[in-house]
């Protein structure tokens, strides 16, 4: 049970009203830290919409581990002019008590988040998803908004999360996957024009 | 002291509407649908007076009204705020038809619009026990849930959670708060009580549970300072209550000192 895979994609197409991306096939182990690599508009959000049930798949198989419980860190993490919460209630509505967060994140904890700036409220945002307790995670473009030292860092959550989550991971930037990830897929060549 | 006793019952009954619907609009706030409130109170009051024209309780005539634009809410899936004005329009409509057709429903128009507490008896105070019961469970369950889904929306699509059941329930206790509150307050001083304490604890509170006590305390306070000042006064109890939050509140903004964004 525990070598079976989470998640395995064979000739996946998938799409909205038309196919977007695919045929495509991989799969994800558990503690696996998994990287999908495209450039922009290559379809790697519909991907990992097709996975959260957001986006229709067209042809192929795309099979889940029975009881999977999933996690997914949309590309535009929600942000209202007004959020009256700090941190912690963050956190703590996202169910993220697996374990503490890292030290940088510490001092912003009890701020509004509504006063955080990008790359801290995306770190936040990102924290939120990966302290759970979710068998798969779902990134999508997690160094949006990050400075260097904020990829980094979260390079360094996601290489400490190897071998103990499975994390799918889709961004734009090759050499933070390679930093960050057990193995990388380039999606390139399943683009539909 | 038989004033005393007269009034009792109407104040105990606004003194639980009024601490409620601060809560409950703490969520409707997060949701960005405050004005999904005034669509239920326009709702609930027409359908009070069409109630009372066939003989029901003015509380149990605004909750099937109330009930009825939430289920038209969740199960017609209206996106944006499309569906809530055309309830404030059909429930505007529908009062002053009613109100000036019938003789009954001429007084209770008034009273409705007025917000005249000191009608309630203890049909209202029931209700208002019922609808607290009902609140202090549901809130219990779907705040956190629904704090959730609105900051994290894929969380559900994605472990297939029937999220519709949620939503439906919120609105089904937002319906029936508004109805039993546009009965018992009226219907202007149910929307106040929903929306200005809830806009005042956003702006100021630190952190969650400074919302929910802010909202409740500022509602409480507002209605318990109003009911006494309109019967002081010899006022209606509606135009006092809304014109108080509206000053302290507008005040409270002025004093509160603007936060820095973080860099």
């Amino acid at each position: 049970m525990r070598s079976q895979p989470l998640l395995v994609a064979n000739g996946l197409v998938a799409g909205y009203a038309e196919p977007v991306i695919g045929p495509l096939s991989f799969s994800v182990g558990p503690g696996e830290v998994v990287g999908l690599w495209g450039a922009n508009g290559s379809g790697k959000s519909t991907l990992l919409r097709a996975i959260a049930n957001r986006a229709r798949v067209f042809e192929g198989d795309l099979e889940q581990r029975p009881e999977l419980t999933l996690a997914w860190q949309m590309q535009q993490p929600v942000r209202l002019d007004e959020m009256p919460l700090n941190g912690h209630d963050y956190l703590r509505f996202a169910q993220a008590d697996r374990e503490a967060p890292s030290p940088r994140m510490v001092p912003w904890l009890d701020q509004r988040i509504d006063i955080l700036s990008g790359g801290q409220f995306q770190l936040l945002a990102v924290w939120a998803i990966l302290g759970g307790w979710a068998d798969l995670v779902l990134l999508d473009e997690p160094t949006n908004n990050l400075d260097p030292q904020g990829q980094t860092i979260l390079a360094e959550i996601l290489k400490s999360e190897q071998g103990t989550r499975a994390v799918l991971l889709v961004s734009h930037e090759q050499s933070f996957l390679q930093q960050a990830c057990d193995r990388v897929i380039n999606i390139e060549g399943s683009v539909i024009r | 002291m038989a004033e005393y006793t007269l009034f009792t019952v109407p104040f105990l009954s606004g003194l639980l509407v009024a601490s409620l619907l601060s809560a409950v609009g703490v969520l409707l706030r997060l949701r960005n649908e405050w004005l999904a409130a005034l669509g239920f109170a326009h709702l609930a009051g027409a359908s009070a007076l069409v109630g009372l024209a066939i003989h029901l309780p003015a509380v149990l005539g605004a909750t099937l009204g109330a009930v009825l634009g939430a289920a038209i809410k969740t199960l017609g899936r209206f996106r944006g705020n499309t569906v809530y004005a055309l309830m404030i329009l059909a429930g505007w409509s529908i009062t002053l038809l009613v109100a000036a057709n019938t003789r009954l429903g001429s007084v209770m128009g008034h009273a409705m619009v007025e917000g005249q507490l000191y009608f309630a008896d203890y049909s209202h105070f029931t209700a208002a026990v019922m609808l607290a019961i009902a609140t202090l469970a549901g809130l219990y369950w779907l705040m956190p849930i629904l704090v959730r889904n609105r900051f994290f929306p894929g969380h559900d699509a994605a472990n297939r959670l029937p999220a519709w059941r949620w939503h439906l329930a919120f609105d089904l206790l937002a319906a029936l708060a508004m109805a039993v509150a546009t009965a018992t307050v009226g219907l202007m001083a149910a929307f106040a009580l929903v929306f200005i304490p809830p806009w005042l604890a956003f702006r100021s509170a630190r952190n969650w549970k400074q919302v929910l006590v802010i909202s409740v305390s500022f509602g409480t306070a507002g209605y318990m300072v109003a009911f006494f000042l309109a019967l002081w006064l010899d006022q209606p109890f509606g135009p006092v209550l809304v014109a108080l939050l509206l000053v302290v509140a507008g005040v409270l903004q002025r004093l509160k000192p603007e936060q820095p964004m973080l860099s």
